[in-house]
């Protein structure tokens, strides 16, 4: 975490921007980064190392904060303008006119990317289009995933282990085996193939991509297992319960991405979550069926 | 923003047009260009795309846009409910905790 309050990049004079950012490290460094080699005032709030996007979503990269910075830091014997600069995904924790009215500095919303800062400055503080146009690229996507798959790996790892056990119990270790794999590889589906195939995986409910990954993983899975042997019951299993695991990791994965609402991801819980809970519970059944008639 | 659309007909984003002064502050702040500037105020060009991060209604200085603004986050929404039923926290913490 970076110590919150003023710092000067470069050798700032008191007309030069004031850009303000969260104390989140990366945040720091990024910015830092994209204005090398100028001389600019960084603002550094303290968003208990948190980036701008979250933290404006929880208030701590907000008004109230912006107003007690530019009060502690002095900015305004520092600097003989009055305006700052922030970045577009911090306008939800912000209120520009009531941070005008609080300690009498005028607020601009910059840009989304800290890399196009440079353009902004350079062109007269003028925020281009694409400056405020979101985007979710692959590669934008691929970052996220192994954050994502350490935050699972703990409820992955002990449902694993019982489901190895259970089957293990009841029919033998290569059962257990085979019912570990399916386990994995539909986790495995849900948190890395769904996000990453996001744009073409069919439909805009995050849970119906998932399941539509999981149909495929669950098919797979029948192929790699030799499960071409096992009774319609079992089988028919396989096609209720990964897909439904699969579309729980995948529908998680709306709370990483710049465009799902919260209305939106109500709307198909309340139909996506019952949906889960039935899939488990039939498939449940159905194996039970199969494995003891 | 270009190639995602989610799901239609939910975002709950409302615009008063007649307390609108045509400042411009919703289009700058709103990042998938729900905003444009209309015979001097503005108005809802693709509202569906919204997602309720609630900016535009933050920074209207005559408060003529409402919306129920929050995180699109399954994990935060489970959270959620299982703290209004003061359940444990059960699962991992991430994000929206």
């Amino acid at each position: 975490m970076v110590p919150p309050g003023l710092y000067a990049i470069g050798h700032p004079s008191p007309d030069d921007p004031v850009l303000v950012t969260a104390n989140y490290k990366m945040s720091y460094d990024i910015v830092r980064q994209a204005l090398a080699g100028r001389s600019v005032w960084l603002l550094v709030l303290e968003t208990y190392g948190i980036n701008v996007w979250c933290a404006a979503g929880k208030g701590t990269f907000g008004t109230g904060e912006v107003v007690r910075r530019v009060t502690s830091s002095g900015l305004a014997r520092v600097v003989r303008h009055r305006r700052l600069i922030l970045p577009i995904l911090g306008a939800p924790g912000v209120s520009a006119h009531q941070v005008a009215q609080r300690c009498g500095f005028s607020v601009s919303y910059a840009a989304i990317r800290a890399a196009d800062l440079p353009a902004y400055l350079d062109s007269g503080l003028v925020t281009a289009p694409a400056m405020r146009e979101m985007s979710f690229s692959f590669y934008e996507r691929l970052v996220l995933i192994p954050v994502e798959l350490v935050l699972a790996l703990k409820s992955i790892a002990l449902a694993g282990g019982a489901l190895f056990l259970l089957f293990a119990i009841s029919s033998g270790r290569a059962a257990a085996l085979s019912a570990l794999l399916a386990w994995f590889g539909a986790s495995l589906t849900g948190i890395v193939a769904g996000p990453l195939l996001l744009p073409w995986l069919p439909g805009r409910s995050f849970a119906v991509k998932g399941a539509v990954a999981g149909l495929v993983w669950s098919a797979l899975f029948l192929l790699l297992s030799g499960g071409n042997q096992w009774n319609i019951l079992v089988k028919s299993a396989v096609f209720l319960v990964l897909p439904a695991v699969s579309a729980f990791y995948t529908l998680n994965f709306t709370g990483c991405t710049p465009f799902t609402s919260r209305s939106g991801v109500k709307k198909e819980m309340r139909t996506a979550i019952p949906a889960m809970g039935g899939a488990l519970l039939l498939g449940a059944l159905l194996v039970l069926l199969g494995t003891f008639y | 923003m270009k190639g995602f659309r989610y799901l239609r007909n939910v975002a709950t984003l409302e615009l008063d047009r007649s307390v609108c002064i045509g400042c411009g502050r919703c289009l700058e702040v709103c990042p998938h260009q729900v905003f444009a500037l209309a015979d001097k105020k503005a108005s809802l060009v693709d509202r569906e795309v919204c997602m309720e991060c609630g900016a535009c209604a933050l920074n209207c200085p005559v408060k003529a846009i409402a919306v129920d603004s929050g995180v699109g986050c399954a994990s935060g929404l489970i959270n959620e409910w299982l703290q209004e039923r003061n359940l444990r926290k059960l699962g991992g913490g991430g994000c929206c905790s």
